[in-house]
């Protein structure tokens, strides 16, 4: 295995090596870095301005031996001292920004990937389950739709219905209009009344159930103006554990393993009990490692409730609190940053229009960890919808396919003839198996949309690596675009591995070394 | 045991047959007799989305070819996408009258989807951009599909050195993001024009067909049909071309629809960015791209463009997906209630004869 990494690695380094190679002798012919510089009326002045560019970019050097330059600068990195050249726009070290936009591009496109990965692979696994049902055409229609649809079109649309008419609606007082609260009514009953299997009244009941739960929900936050001041307290939270814990349990071990529905209600009343406490800490300050910090707590209290419960299967307990325990930490958290919303959206800087069309963070906002939790939220959320409506059309069809070429497979026929519960057939012995090629696409497409936060980038104008790239190619500038290309071509790499990786570790027919 | 469906010609008159009437019989019934081409032919013909999908955006693409013309050839449409005409409608709105959109009775007038703020004929430019999205589709089709279809069947067929460096060339090629490479390929190549555009796109985005296709030779190139193709003393040229090309051709296909939707959205990608086709030619990317500031003060030159766009990579997408079930061996049809009734009238006929 080790010896194998390691070969991937050196395979990886040339590629990237042959790549830049070819992207930078591109680039170098890619417009002239001087076009400006000609354009200086004054003789003198211009003379200075080409000799300084030349000496600046090396550009009396033949690009193929420029190239060993910008790799000599480049390899600089292995001793901690990189050298990507001076950007012509800013007239900086290429270098000293490029950690921080690196970190703004990642938190655009983590949060997107990371979504619509999960929502991508739930909707595929329910189409898969309910093949060529309505619901799965209906599904497969509007995937198709969101796929076709370009980013930037979405996002001006976005800007305009979702932003600056949800922050007049705010600023209105926040009155949910009647066909809205119908709307979403009829949509609950729908998605309630196809997603059930079985008879007709139970599909009719189940979709009421949620029509009516739906519809209580959206009324009781338009009366109560909610949206202004959100948050969810005590009770919210108790029931919202109550749910976790039956839907956690549901799904990893059914509700009839008693032992780890016990440990699911278990961890659910010692996230409720520790809710209160948990202000004062929140209260006196915050960061995002201490957060961390207390998510890791929480996995561990809640895996330490599940050995303790034990049962038949300890670890399957362990698993449950934990996944309880994670669920139910998100609730609070989420609770804690309603609580900020109020402070949040009526500073000074924001007035009243939280949500934001442009940038990655507002300027001039003060506050503590939770207020700018929450700018980095408004901020996200647009560039966020549109990445995930995008790609979520390629993860639906692809766990579709693949679970439904699970689900035809001689084993599952044979773990249902032995008499296991559709439960497990479909979470144990089908799904895991149908993850296996969606691991490698994922990571695959991790490199691809990098690249594509050009167009992100460009649309909200973050500015960040994609801008870099943009505004570079745009200016005949030279180093930016190399540097964009180099932290993409490595990502992407770096991911192609992973992904083969994964791949031997998910499914032990494949031996990694073999070959 | 009774083969489902195929009548058991070796049992005696006066057996009772009992009709197994399950989907493969039925779908076993229905290709008695048929050659495969006649098979997928049909399944495709069968799909209703992919049917609809393929009227619409031949629809389409005769409305843009013949309204505007091609190059010389004059069109039936009064104006051209330079034309500069008198706004008919104070601020250019649409001329279009729909009774649905509130209006009283139908008229298309004079510029049913509105003139900007030169007076440009909103219909006529987008007319123009869908004959550019045509040329990106016409290209990739061709030049990718044979690339990656040549690349692909080389390296896997002759394996060792042709596989390793045709393979290394795609891993190269494979991480750098296409929009990056072909922003930047276009700009060295100082592509401004539709077809050095989509020349370009086509020079790079050949490498996932190529990868998939080899996998097929991969796979097809050790089974008993080839081997015995080579011991008859076929040539490696016929034995690509004649005996393992026609079994990929569904990989092939349905890879190239998908391509294709890929191929348009990154056209308009990169003249959207201002790194494909620049002005005075028209693009929809880049028609969205000059009006994405109009949409509260002239909403239909923004609207117009992105949904041409919407409509042909939905087409492309559904015609891709009615392929891939054409093409799908194993993939099943759900039977109505009435097809099984029928069936289960026939089949006994059919064993009688």
């Amino acid at each position: 295995m080790a010896m194998y990494i390691v070969r991937r690695l050196i395979a990886g380094f040339f590629v990237v090596l042959g790549a830049s190679f070819i992207v930078y002798i591109l680039v170098s012919n890619a417009g002239d870095p001087l076009e400006k510089a000609f354009g200086i009326q004054d003789p003198v002045a211009r003379q200075q301005a080409i000799t300084t560019l030349t000496n600046t970019l090396n550009l009396d050097v033949n690009p193929v031996l420029r190239y060993f330059l910008w790799l000599k600068g480049v390899a600089g990195c292995a001793i901690g001292q990189c050298d990507f050249g001076i950007s012509l726009t800013t007239n900086q070290p290429v270098a000293d920004d490029l950690v921080g936009r690196i970190l703004i591009t990642l938190k655009l496109v983590l949060a997107a990937s990371v979504l619509a990965v999960m929502i991508g692979i739930a909707i595929g696994i329910i189409t898969a389950l309910r093949q060529y049902s309505g619901f799965d055409y209906t599904v497969t229609f509007f995937t198709f739709l969101f796929f076709s649809l370009p980013v930037f079109f979405v996002a001006v649309l976005l800007k305009e219905f979702v932003a600056i008419q949800f922050n007049d609606f705010l600023v209105s007082g926040a009155y949910i209009p009647w066909w809205f609260i119908w709307l979403v009514t009829i949509i609950a009953f729908s998605v309630g009344y196809s997603l059930i299997g079985g008879s007709q009244p139970r599909r009719l009941l189940f979709g009421g159930a949620g029509a009516l739960i739906v519809f209580g929900i959206v009324y009781y936050m338009s009366v109560t103006q909610w949206l202004l001041d959100p948050g969810l307290g005590p009770i919210v939270i108790a029931l919202a554990g109550l749910g976790i814990a039956l839907g956690v349990t549901e799904l990893s071990a059914g509700i009839k393993n008693k032992k780890a529905l016990n440990t699911a209600l278990t961890t659910a009343a010692v996230g409720l009990a520790l809710w209160y406490p948990l202000q004062f800490l929140f209260y006196e300050g915050m960061s995002l490692l201490l957060l961390l910090a207390l998510a890791a707590v929480a996995l561990a209290v809640g895996a330490g409730i599940g050995y303790l419960w034990g049962g038949d299967d300890r670890a399957l307990s362990a698993r449950t609190g934990a996944l309880t325990a994670l669920v139910m930490s998100s609730v609070i958290f989420l609770d804690r940053s309603m609580q900020a919303w109020n402070a949040y959206s009526s500073d000074s800087a924001i007035r009243g229009r939280p949500i934001k069309t442009i940038g990655d963070s507002q300027a001039g906002l003060e506050g503590d960890f939770w207020i700018h939790s929450v700018d980095l939220f408004t901020h996200l959320l647009l560039p966020t919808i549109a990445l995930i409506l995008i790609s979520l059309a390629s993860y639906t069809r692809y766990t579709r396919a693949s679970m439904l070429e699970v689900l035809n497979q001689d084993y599952i026929r044979t773990a249902r003839a032995k008499g296991l519960t559709e439960r497990t057939v479909i979470m144990r012995h089908a799904f895991r198996n149908a993850l296996i090629p969606l691991a490698t696409i994922v990571a695959f497409d991790i490199g691809q949309l990098l690249g594509g936060a050009v167009i992100t980038e460009t649309v909200f104008q973050w500015d960040a690596m994609g801008r870099l790239f943009q505004q570079g190619l745009l200016n005949n500038d030279p180093n930016p675009v190399m540097a964009f290309f180099l932290v993409v071509a490595v990502i992407a790499v770096l991911f192609n591995i992973i992904a083969d990786l994964l791949y031997a570790v998910l499914d032990p027919r494949i031996r990694v070394g073999s070959t | 045991m009774t083969t489902p469906g195929i009548p058991d010609l070796q049992h005696t008159p006066g057996d009772e047959l009992v009709p197994d009437t399950d989907e493969a019989t039925l779908e076993q019934k229905e290709t008695v007799g048929l050659s495969q081409a006649q098979i997928v032919r049909r399944r495709f013909f069968r799909h209703k989305g992919a049917m609809i999908s393929l009227i619409v955006l031949l629809a389409v693409l005769v409305l843009s070819v013949t309204s505007i013309g091609i190059g010389p050839i004059p069109g039936w449409w009064q104006w051209t996408p330079y034309d500069r005409p008198l706004p008919q409608n104070p601020r250019g709105e649409p001329t279009l009258n729909l009774p649905i959109f509130g209006g009283d009775g139908f008229a298309i007038g004079d510029h049913p989807m509105g003139q900007d703020e030169t007076g440009r004929d909103l219909f006529a430019a987008i007319m123009r951009g869908i004959q550019n999205t045509m040329v990106v589709i016409i290209v990739l089709a061709i030049l990718s599909t044979t690339l990656g279809v040549v690349v692909g069947a080389v390296s896997g067929y002759f394996g060792g050195w042709w596989d390793a460096v045709l393979m290394r060339l795609t891993d190269i090629i494979i991480i750098i993001p296409v929009i990056l490479i072909t922003a930047v390929a276009g700009y060295a190549l100082g592509a401004s024009g539709v077809l050095t555009v989509a020349i370009v796109m086509g020079l790079f985005l050949w490498v996932g067909l190529a990868r998939l296709v080899r996998a097929e030779f991969l796979a097809l190139r050790e089974r008993e049909f080839v081997d015995a193709a080579r011991v008859a003393g076929a040539s490696s040229a016929r034995i690509i071309f004649k005996h393992i090309l026609p079994n990929s051709v569904g990989v092939i296909v349905v890879n190239m629809t998908l391509l294709l939707g890929a191929g348009i959205l990154t056209e308009v990608a990169l003249s959207f960015l201002g790194f494909g086709i620049r002005p005075p030619d028209i693009s929809l990317g880049s028609l969205i791209s000059q009006y994405s500031g109009a949409l509260t003060t002239r909403p239909w030159l923004f609207v117009w463009p992105g949904v041409f766009i919407i409509i042909i990579v939905l087409c492309i997408q559904f015609i891709g997906d009615g392929l891939r079930d054409a093409f799908d061996p194993r993939q099943k049809r759900i039977p109505k209630q009435k097809d099984l009734k029928e069936a289960e009238v026939d089949i006994p006929a059919d064993g009688q004869s």
